[in-house]
């Protein structure tokens, strides 16, 4: 009987040792690949090389990586703080001034949270020719800060704060606004936290809609720079490792700093309910 | 809520202020996501050629069960949904219900390592995978260096590996997210449920399917529905597992990997746009959507 269960953990340690090889290999190659040449990455070299120099320089100056990750950058930062802002003020509003009418606003924003980005895509891409903001990022900005997700998010945090400390500011004379800026935000870190990390994953890793919007080189994101470097008629797979390692890199050091926000806001508020 | 014995001019201040507090998003999201919605409803009933655009009701909508793109792009979908959302969810739950076990050494360990693929971003991943599969790449030398197989799987240059390389990308880069799903629910529930099994004899494989899956069972709805959601949307990895990228001509081998999302690009921005019919084709997806999420209350959420 003892002997037959210490099998079965065998077995059950095998399996994880083969996902863990799975779930983590991809990583380790990426980095491999990023010290090797383009012929070396795709016959699948998986040793250190002594490229990496030289695929950090080809880069740097043949794809103007500096310009493209202050792209990404600036568009990130402004999207992250722009969606706390707007989107927590939101939640704070609808959770702390409940009223029928505010209520019936809620529940339509949302029901449009199950609606595929691919719906409004079209009028979104139109719109935003209409109001000449194509190619700028200040339209990338804009049109993603809105999320119906990250307030669903707030409001289900936000549930559990006791509003007795907002009455309790109230009667010493501190202004609505005040006691949000004041009050709120600083004792409900964690939950700002988790949204800004969301925020920022799917800010940075963005796809589709700055594909359409942002069409020349000069506008371009890591993301999108990836992208196009691939698909180009021969590829320099080492700097397209390095180009990944770099754009991957920031999300890992949030993840490693941040483990526990991270996987709550990842995750969401759905466990919450 | 607060406040029963406020004046009435307190009321209408704390109303302005609600509405304060909520105006900005209200206001973005009209016009970014409420607007297009519609209008994208409205332009789904019109037919344009460039900036010509005419309305045609619901002829769009008869088109699209004669379009064998359409059909294509559907079929192809629907084989990612059927074949790797329940693979995955199943990995998930087992992944979940190993690592729940207390007694199993470096949980913690493992927890991130099968978490870690879904910090990638998923143009990052699909070109690691798509030079990891490639003919004389990463997994077919390894294949031929271990004796499985004798020549190269043509993994991105074959209708169904190229399927099948998706299958795999896809399953790496979201297991382990669905998984930590799985493992916070797993740890509310009590450990006497088990105990209990067990001594009424229940090995760890009915444990499996007698507890487990009948407790998670809110949760597995949740995690299909929003994989049903994702996996009708999918749209990053398609394009970039293809040749050329945004450029090729067809998506995978003989589009074995167009899906519906990549169609609808293709209807906006490859082709001579057609931004009515591409409207009608993307609110196919929304009503496939709600259909398959519909379908999958009524298979699992019978208990609520």
């Amino acid at each position: 009987m003892k002997k037959h269960y210490s099998i079965n953990r065998i077995l059950v340690y095998v399996f994880l040792a083969s996902m863990f090889i799975v779930s983590v290999f991809p990583f380790y190659w990426m980095v491999a690949g990023m010290t090797n040449t383009a012929v070396e990455v795709i016959k699948g070299k998986m040793t250190f090389g002594n490229q990496t120099l030289s695929n950090i320089t080809t880069l740097f100056t043949t794809y103007n990586m500096v310009r493209i990750l202050l792209n990404s950058l600036k568009i990130t930062v402004f999207t992250v703080l722009g969606t706390l802002i707007v989107s927590s003020m939101a939640a704070y509003g609808f959770q702390t001034y409940a009223s029928p009418a505010r209520e019936k606003a809620y529940s339509i924003i949302i029901l449009f949270m199950m609606v595929p980005f691919i719906a409004l895509m079209i009028p979104l891409f139109r719109l935003i020719v209409k109001m000449h903001l194509l190619n700028t990022h200040i339209g990338l900005v804009l049109t993603s800060i809105s999320s119906v997700f990250i307030i669903f998010f707030f409001r289900q945090s936000f549930k559990a704060f006791p509003y007795e400390i907002i009455q309790a500011a109230r009667v010493d004379g501190a202004g609505e606004f005040r006691i949000f800026f004041s009050i709120f935000i600083p004792s409900m870190k964690s939950t700002y936290a988790a949204a800004a990390i969301y925020s920022f994953m799917s800010s940075w890793n963005a796809y589709l809609w700055p594909l359409i919007i942002l069409q020349t080189d000069k506008q371009k994101t890591v993301t999108l720079m990836i992208s196009s470097m691939s698909s180009a008629y021969f590829p320099e797979y080492g700097v397209i490792m390095t180009a990944i390692v770099i754009a991957t890199l920031p999300i890992i050091i949030v993840f490693f700093g941040f483990q526990k926000y991270f996987v709550q806001g990842m995750l969401g508020s759905s466990l919450k309910q | 809520m607060m406040g029963e014995n406020t004046s009435g001019s307190f009321i209408k201040s704390k109303n302005r202020h609600g509405w304060l507090f909520v105006s900005l998003a209200l206001i973005l999201l009209g016009v970014f996501l409420f607007y297009p919605i519609v209008y994208s409803l409205y332009l789904s009933t019109t037919s344009s050629r460039g900036i010509v655009q005419k309305f045609v009701g619901f002829s769009n909508y008869a088109r699209l069960f004669q379009d064998s793109m359409f059909i294509l792009a559907l079929k192809n979908t629907l084989i990612f949904f059927l074949i790797q959302v329940p693979i995955m969810l199943f990995l998930a739950l087992i992944l979940a219900t190993i690592l729940n076990d207390k007694t199993i050494k470096f949980r913690g360990f493992f927890r991130t390592a099968f978490f870690l693929p879904a910090v990638t971003s998923l143009i990052a991943y699909t070109i690691l995978f798509k030079m990891m599969f490639s003919l004389d790449g990463f997994i077919n030398g390894v294949l031929l260096n271990v004796h499985i197989i004798k020549s190269p799987i043509p993994w991105l240059l074959d209708p169904f590996w190229a399927k099948v390389t998706l299958i795999i990308a896809l399953t790496w880069r979201w297991t382990g997210y669905n998984m930590i799903f799985y493992l916070s629910a797993l740890q509310n529930i009590s450990e006497e449920i088990y105990e209990a099994a067990k001594i009424d004899g229940a090995d760890k494989v009915k444990q499996f399917f007698y507890i487990t899956i009948p407790l998670l069972k809110p949760l597995i709805l949740f995690t299909a529905i929003m994989s049903t959601i994702g996996t009708l949307q999918l749209f990053d990895e398609p394009m970039n597992l293809s040749q050329g990228g945004v450029t090729s001509a067809t998506i995978g081998p003989g589009n074995s990997l167009l899906t519906l999302s990549v169609y609808v690009y293709n209807l906006c921005f490859k082709y001579m746009p057609n931004f009515g019919y591409a409207a009608t084709v993307s609110y196919a997806i929304v009503l496939i959507v709600a259909l398959l999420s519909i379908i999958q209350f009524k298979v699992m959420g019978d208990k609520k």
